[in-house]
């Protein structure tokens, strides 16, 4: 291996760190404006400005799926990582699913416009930032795979706390729900809703389950 | 040199294949198998620096192996070299655990046994104890070794991508020194039974870049060793990094530098002579295993993580293998030995003469030698070194120095000087050497040291200095333009 190639192979790295840091920051992204775009729709509903945070959603996901797709073209067409990039490319798609999930959350916000009155505006919003956090938690995991091996579990920890608040949260604001007058669909309708939005914490917590693996398979 | 001679060298160079093939895949096996080196880049590395390894710092263990045995006569050499080939492939074939260095070892004394040479019985305990030593020493080099790069990952918090790119890096530059250090050890193992008999002279290129007789041979052999790396090494480097698939680059980087980093203490002389200089004891240097340096590390990081995982009948194969292997070689060598003499008419080993004349008994007398109790032997002729050294010890029990001494000034040679012989032998000696040769013209001398006793009244150049790892390299130098001159002028 030349110089010529070894400066190559860290340009290559150094470029490719940028990408992965780049597609990271899209999930926590992603998230903030999931949580802006919930209080926006419990505020004004299926507002214009709800619709213009969606359109941000939607680049936010197609960029994140751009980077993911360049990221693991790379690894695979350069060798790199040769023992873990099964790893990281389950990583990075379990990740990538995670900014699916906050699109497509929005998305149904906006085709069945939920009614969802007052009573439950303040559960909806506790509920999304807990779910915003376990998410922000898990990307803090992510990112500690790639630099800080032995963090992985803090923020682990961190995720599985914020899961199992969510799941609290969901329980109780799907039993006010059900308990209280409105009419069959709608509860059904906005215990749909409830359940999805608790989803993506479950859906957080697996991945920290599996990079709890990952990060014992990194240890040298 | 004509066509017989490569014939003999043959054997060599099949061993020389045969330790690129598999022992390259000790220091590049993971590299390549876990796809963090291409192969080719791997290769180039290797063979380059192998044949660095060789001709600049071989010289070092081929001088112990050396004085295991001389193996005097090429057929001899070469059937040594091809029993350990033989050795080594018929055992790996078997799929048992076999080093390069048992089988020469053992072909060695299976030349001694079959020409009545005796075995140096310093020169075995010193090269056998390191068999032992080199997985220590792997495994404790290992450990802290181990310990350093896991703080640096974590303290240093360094990008999994960025890892590995350093590793990849590091990965060459362990290899490229383990390929060194690889050529530096084994090499001896490869040529260094033809060195007593290399067909090769001194020569240099425009009087700034010599290269001894000694070191065209390793280069010739590290070549042979270059072309095993190519040709076959990348299958036993796939199957070595399937093997240690579990095993992490980094931990990878740390097995291959700690082999490097024994190997090379078993070969350096700039090493030895760094030790000697700050009063330190010096390491022996001498040809080692580089397979069981790569488990003697990973059996170091195996007891570091609680002793869980650790294949204790490999270590019981290895065990085995180093008795069994130098068995098998000696015998294979002795059988063919009898075969080449009897059947194919080769001369295997030149009868060496031993003589306890007024002249030895007098000059032993000056060493400090007990010579009362030689006095029966006086004048008596012996056509092999283990019964001129067998009657002697019936006399007066001899220690492995008067062993030494005794065959020393009892070798019986004819050595006649001529400025015909001097024109043609084309010696690369300094000029005050040459001209101590000439000044010899028409005189013979019956012993090896009348000859060199001679040489050094006649210039400075010649005087070999006490006997100490300060002055060693002086006196091989010296040693070896020596052996050069009874070689040229034996008229035995």
């Amino acid at each position: 291996m030349g110089f010529e190639r070894v400066t190559t192979l860290f340009r290559r790295t150094k470029h490719l760190e940028q990408d992965i840091d780049e597609f990271l920051e899209k999930i926590v992204e992603a998230a903030l404006i999931f949580r802006r775009a919930l209080s926006i729709y419990l505020e004004h509903g299926a507002s214009e400005e709800f619709d213009d945070i969606l359109n941000r959603e939607k680049h936010l996901e197609s960029r994140g799926d751009t980077l993911r797709r360049s990221i693991e073209t790379h690894l695979y067409s350069h060798t790199l990582i040769p023992d873990l990039r099964g790893d990281v490319l389950s990583l990075l798609e379990d990740m990538d699913d995670l900014i699916n999930e906050f699109e497509g959350n929005l998305f149904r916000f906006s085709i069945q416009q939920p009614d969802i009155p007052d009573e439950f505006h303040r559960g909806f919003a506790e509920l999304t930032e807990t779910v915003v956090t376990c998410v922000e938690s898990v990307v803090m995991a992510a990112r500690a795979f790639f630099r800080d091996i032995r963090a992985v579990r803090d923020h682990n920890s961190k995720v599985m706390f914020y899961e199992t608040e969510a799941d609290k949260m969901s329980t109780r604001l799907q039993r006010s729900v059900f308990a209280s007058d409105l009419p069959l669909e709608n509860k059904r309708h906005i215990s749909y809703f409830v359940e999805r939005i608790d989803d993506i914490a479950n859906a957080a917590e697996d991945i920290a389950d599996r990079l709890a693996i990952y990060a014992i398979k990194r240890e040298i | 040199m004509d066509l017989t001679v490569l014939l003999f060298l043959a054997s060599g160079l099949f061993l020389g294949w045969t330790l690129g093939a598999n022992d390259a895949a000790n220091v590049f096996g993971t590299a390549v198998g876990t796809r963090m080196v291409r192969f080719y880049t791997a290769a180039i590395v290797c063979s380059i620096f192998v044949i660095l390894g060789a001709v600049v710092s071989g010289g070092g263990a081929a001088h112990t192996l050396g004085k295991l045995g001389s193996v005097n006569a090429l057929p001899g050499a070469f059937m040594a070299a091809l029993a350990a080939g033989v050795t080594v492939y018929a055992m790996t074939r078997s799929g048992l655990p076999v080093s390069t260095t048992q089988a020469i070892v053992g072909a060695i004394i299976g030349w001694n046994l079959y020409s009545d040479s005796v075995t140096d019985a310093t020169a075995l305990v010193t090269i056998v104890s390191t068999w032992f030593v080199c997985p220590v020493l792997a495994g404790v080099v290992a450990v802290p070794l181990y310990k350093l790069v896991d703080w640096f990952v974590y303290f240093g918090k360094i990008h999994l991508l960025r890892l590995d790119a350093y590793t990849r890096a590091a990965l060459i530059a362990a290899g490229a020194f383990g390929a060194y250090s690889l050529g530096a050890n084994n090499i001896a193992n490869v040529m260094g039974v033809f060195v007593p008999v290399s067909p090769f002279t001194d020569f240099s290129v425009a009087g700034i870049f010599n290269l001894t007789s000694v070191q065209q041979l390793f280069l010739l052999g590290a070549i042979a060793i270059a072309v095993g790396i190519f040709t076959y090494s990348k299958k036993v480097m796939l199957t070595v990094g399937q093997d240690l698939a579990p095993m992490s680059p980094p931990v990878a980087w740390v097995v291959v530098v700690a082999h490097s980093v024994v190997l090379f203490l078993f070969a350096s002389e700039g090493l030895e002579r760094v030790l000697a200089q700050a009063g330190l004891p010096t390491i022996p240097l001498v040809p080692v295993s580089s397979s069981q340096a790569v488990v003697g590390a990973v059996i170091g990081l195996g007891l570091l993580k609680g002793g869980h995982g650790i294949r204790w009948r490999v270590l019981g194969a290895i065990g085995a293998g180093w008795i069994t292997t130098p068995i098998i070689s000696a015998f294979v060598c002795f059988v063919a030995l009898f075969f080449l003499e009897n059947v194919f008419n080769q001369q295997v080993a030149r009868v060496v003469r031993y003589d306890l004349s007024p002249q030895v008994i007098e000059r032993l007398a000056v060493e400090g030698f007990p010579v009362a109790s030689l006095a029966d032997l006086n004048g008596r002729r012996y056509f092999s070194a283990k019964k001129y050294l067998d009657v002697i010890d019936d006399q007066l029990p001899l220690d492995s120095d008067q062993r030494r001494l005794l065959l020393y000034y009892g070798e019986l040679g004819s050595y006649h000087i001529t400025s015909d012989t001097i024109r043609k032998g084309r010696l690369a000696l300094s000029r005050p050497q040459l001209d101590a040769v000439i000044a010899l013209d028409g005189r013979t001398y019956q012993y090896k040291w009348q000859l060199a006793e001679a040489l050094a009244r006649q210039s400075v150049d010649w005087r070999l200095k006490p006997t100490d790892v300060l002055n060693k390299h002086h006196n091989q130098r010296i040693n070896r333009r020596l052996d050069e001159l009874y070689r040229l002028f034996d008229r035995y």
